[in-house]
Order: structure tokens, then sequence, then C-alpha cells
């Protein structure tokens, strides 16, 4: 059998296999159909220093092989997690890693200081690549300037695991890695929703409020693929990998591209279980070629 | 209530009418508790263009028969391949979704159930359960025409039928709430499922009467498990909920239709 775990820097997972923030919830609402804590890691929610309520309805349109969403990042903000989210999830017995979001270098420091606090949280993902919401998110991921300030500022601030997530809707996404990178991030995570929009013919309106929208799903899957690919070869730091994982033949595909390890996102609205089953199946294959760990996979691509 | 991943068979298949089929699935288990209102997210396969699952509500549990009954409107490519499912077909469906209807206060309540379309789907499980209480549920069913008013024999089981088609070919002329009865009879409570500008309607009816009145929503959803945020609706408190946790049975004061 096959070693599962992998190490993004200090962080220990038990296996490779995580869920990506916006797509399942924090854990709990997943508690009925699986094990969750057979998961390497939880990224969850969205969180901001205050409470958002998110964009108006509609905010999702679904596309073949994938969906757009504006959420907007609703949520009740990081007092309300810290008072009455985290006591319910702190004791799951895997890497429950929040999702830090925000309009200004600030916001995002202000929000990091607060989960920093929280100790059964021993990393924090943040999304400088959000593309829904208005100032910010989004704006800081696609200049390395923007991308620098917001990373080192929360890095003097948070000690312990800081991941980068990463935007796709950029003309090169290694130099926005490398900056990442060189500003104290401890890892990336790559590819956050692509910007995208639906029409609604008989109306001749755009089907989402906000008119665009963030693109995720088995879509676009080989764009993700991709970035990871290019991104390995331009970082040193572990690279998480996601974007239209939905088995775990994808999963093993991201890791030999470079990924440490993934995250499932859309795919666990269509199977609940689909996490389970790409821990599994990277073991499977693991055994099946060979490989006495899946750290092994990670960059195994033979070009 | 614990939700459950089934793989279920199909038993039966039936299309109703050129535009809505009568799903029926069991399954090797005994069917979990459902509450009239909830609702099923039904994954379908082999439809290129599918992607999410479908939510459908409840139309009615036979548990004599451990069988699920999914009353489905062929409105796009997904619910059109529902619509091919031959028996013995194995589905992956989610359930139970959501939250029901609130049970009445006492048995002796004039409850009326006001569907339009397929909304009249969840009201038929809805009845059931209601006579079982003890409860004499009268329904309100609209309809374009004639051939569109759905399992009206199975209503007329449960408690006094009254019928409204846009188009004058049964019942009266006209929307559910142009319909007589509402003039004529007393309600305590007001339950209703259909296209928004008919719950719109049955809402400010309800509220110019000072009757409860729940209505159940379809804002299109992703998850259906309170996961992804995409279905929500604004509540009169200003805040976002998702319709597929918090609802999809909402008591209509909630919203902001009657601001």
């Amino acid at each position: 059998m096959a070693e599962l775990n992998v190490n993004i820097g200090a962080l220990k997972l038990k296996n490779p296999v995580t869920t990506a923030s916006g797509t399942f919830g924090y854990g709990i609402e997943y508690d009925d159909f699986m094990d969750i804590s057979r998961l390497g890691g939880i990224f969850v929610k969205g969180t901001t220093i205050q409470p958002r309520e998110g964009n108006p309805y509609p905010r999702m349109a679904e596309t073949p092989a994938g969906m757009l969403n504006a959420v907007g990042l609703q949520n009740k903000g990081a007092d309300y997690f810290a008072a009455h989210i985290y006591p319910e999830i702190k004791d799951i017995d895997t890497n429950m890693i929040v999702n830090v979001s925000g309009s200004s270098v600030e916001t995002y420091v202000a929000c990091a200081e607060k989960i920093a606090e929280l100790e059964k949280i021993p990393a924090i993902e943040l999304n400088i690549s959000c593309p829904n919401v208005k100032q910010g998110g989004m704006a800081f991921g696609v200049t390395t300037a923007g991308a620098s300030e917001v990373v080192r500022a929360v890095r003097k601030v948070y000690p312990k695991t800081l991941i980068v997530k990463l935007s796709p809707n950029v003309t090169d996404i290694t130099e926005i890695a490398r900056a990442v990178e060189a500003a104290g991030a401890d890892a990336v995570s790559l590819i956050n929703t692509m910007l995208g929009m639906a029409i609604d013919v008989e109306k001749r309106r755009p089907v989402l409020s906000t008119v665009t929208g963030g693109l995720s799903g088995p879509c676009v899957k080989p764009v993700a693929l991709r970035m990871v690919w290019q991104t390995y070869k331009a970082v040193q730091i572990p690279i998480i990998g996601l974007g239209g994982i939905s088995n775990w033949k994808d999963a093993v595909e991201f890791m030999l591209a470079g990924a440490t390890a993934i995250q499932i996102g859309t795919y666990n609205f269509i199977d609940p279980t689909v996490g389970i089953q790409v821990i599994e199946g990277i073991e499977a294959y693991c055994d099946k070629h060979g490989f006495a760990s899946a750290r092994e996979l990670v960059g195994a691509l033979e070009v | 209530m614990k939700k459950y991943m089934l793989n279920m068979k199909v038993t039966g298949n039936d299309r109703l009418h050129a535009n809505y089929c009568l799903l029926r699935l069991t399954a090797d288990q005994i069917l979990p508790e459902m509450q009239p209102g909830q609702f099923v997210q039904v994954h379908v396969e082999n439809s290129p263009t599918t992607f999410l699952r479908r939510p459908i509500s409840i139309n009615y549990v036979d548990r004599e028969k451990n069988e699920l009954w999914l009353l489905v409107q062929l409105v796009g490519d997904g619910t059109r391949k529902m619509a091919t499912y031959k028996v013995g077909d194995i589905v992956n469906v989610l359930l139970p979704l959501g939250n029901g209807f609130t049970k009445p206060e006492t048995a002796a309540q004039n409850l009326l159930l006001i569907g339009g379309g397929v909304g009249t789907a969840p009201l038929l499980y809805w009845g059931a359960v209601l006579k079982e209480m003890g409860c004499s549920p009268a329904f309100l069913l609209g309809a374009r025409s004639k051939e569109d008013v759905l399992q009206r024999d199975l209503f007329e089981q449960l408690g006094d039928v009254y019928i409204t088609t846009e188009d004058g070919s049964l019942g009266e002329k006209g929307y559910v709430t142009n319909h007589s009865i509402l003039e004529q009879m007393h309600f305590d409570r007001i339950y209703t499922c259909g296209p928004k500008p008919m719950m719109v309607a049955v809402a400010k009816y309800a509220k110019n009467l000072s009757i409860p009145c729940e209505v159940s929503l379809e804002n299109t959803m992703a998850c259906g498990i309170g996961a992804c945020l995409c279905c929500v609706e604004k509540m009169n408190d200003g805040h976002h909920v998702c319709v597929c946790t918090e609802g999809p049975v909402f008591n209509s004061e909630k919203l902001t239709w009657l601001n």
C-alpha cells in the first residue's frame, strides 16, 4: 500500500485530496454522505473581516461540463466564524483551512490576524483571485505588484502556513506565482475560476445578476492543468492544483504536472462522495504503477 | 434530517402529457422519512449538456411499494433525458433535501393548497399526509388548459378540487387567484407552489386576509445542500438565505415579495 501523506510547507496532509473553498461549505454539510475526516484537508468558505451578503440572485448559470457562479463571497464575517462555526469544526480530524478574502490590504490583514488566533486552523488560503467582487479580490491577483503587496502584508501577521490562491485571468500566471513566492507564500493554489458569462437569448439579458461570473467544472481542467505545469517549472514552493477535477485520473494528472496536493471543487455538487473515490483511486494508481508514495507522483510527468 | 445518496431503480415512467412525465423510483433499502415540500437532486447521466443535478420536488411517497414519485416537467435537456428512463434503469438521487410545509395547528382548520402547472407536484404528497392526519385539505389547481391539469383523479381522492385554466377548457377561466372559491370560503392556511407571479398573487391575497401562507420556491441551484450559496433568496431582514436548506418552503411574510 502506497503512502499517501504529503506536506505543504509545514502543513502535513494525510493524503493529497482536499476540497475547494466555496464548494464544500464548512465540511459539515457533507457529513451525511461521507466521513469528511478522511480528506487531506478542507478549504472552508471564503471569509472576510466584515459580513458580506454577496451578489443578488441569480448567481449561477449551468454550462456544458461546468457552471458559472457569482456568489460574491457571501459570509457572516470572521468574528461570526470564530464564535459560531469554528467550535463546530475544530475537532474534525483533518486540516481545516480558512479561505481569507478582502477588499483592501488592511481588510486582508485584519481577517488573517483574526483567523491566526484560532488554534486548530493550521493554514489560510489567501484569495487574491475572486472574480466576483468589485473592489479587490482579483484586482490584487492580476498584477505582480498587487499580489506581492497583499501577501507581504499578510505574511507579517500570519505565522502559520500561508497558501495563496491564484487567478487564471492573467497573461502569465507564473509571474504572479513568482511574485507571491518572493513575498513569503508557503504554497500556491491554482486555479480560481475563469471569468465568463452567459446570456438568456429569450430575454436578451445576462443570466447572472453581475453579468460576468467565474467558470468552474470539468470544462476548465485543461487550462488549469497547463497552468499548474507552467507554475511547477517557475517556483520552488508546493502547488495545490485545482480546476475541474472530477475523478482520480484528473487528480493524478495534476500531480504529475507538479501539484503536491489537489482540491476538488465543483464536482462535489455532482457527487458528494467524490473525494473518497479520488483518495482510493490515487492509492490504487500508486500501487499499480509501483510508486511507494504519492509524493513520487509530483512533477513525474515525462516530457 | 439525515440525507442519503441512493442508487434508485426505475419502476415506472409514464408520460402524463407531452411535457410531463411521472417517474417512479424504488431502492433496496426502505426509503427514509421524507416530508411533503422537500425535494431531491437527480443525477442525469448521458446528457452531454446537463452538468448539475436536477432538483425535483417530492410528488408522492408510496410506502407500501417503497416508491418515490417525481413529477417532471420537460424543460431542458436534463429533464427530457429523465423522460426517457426505462423500468430497471438506475438513477442516483440525493434525498431528502430542504424543509417541508408546516403542519396546521389543528385538523379542523380549513386548508387550501394552491398549485400552478408542475407546481402542483408537492401538493399531492402534502395533501395525502394532511388527509392521514385527519385534515380535509382543498385543492385549487391552475393550468394553461385542460391537458395541463395533472393528477386530477389523485387529488380528488384527497379532498375537494377546484380548477382554473387560462383558456377556460376546464374549471373556471383565468388564474387561480380569480377563482370564486376564494370569495366563497374562508381558509385558515394556504400553501402554494407554482410560477413566481402566481405565488406572489396568492401571497398578496393571503396577506390581505391575514391568512398564514407558505410558498415553495424553485430558485436555480447547484449543490442542493447549502454548500455553494447559489440558490439564495433575499429575506425581509435583508439577508440572503439558501432556498435549498432554509426553504424551499417559506412563510410568505419572510420574503420581500409583499413589500
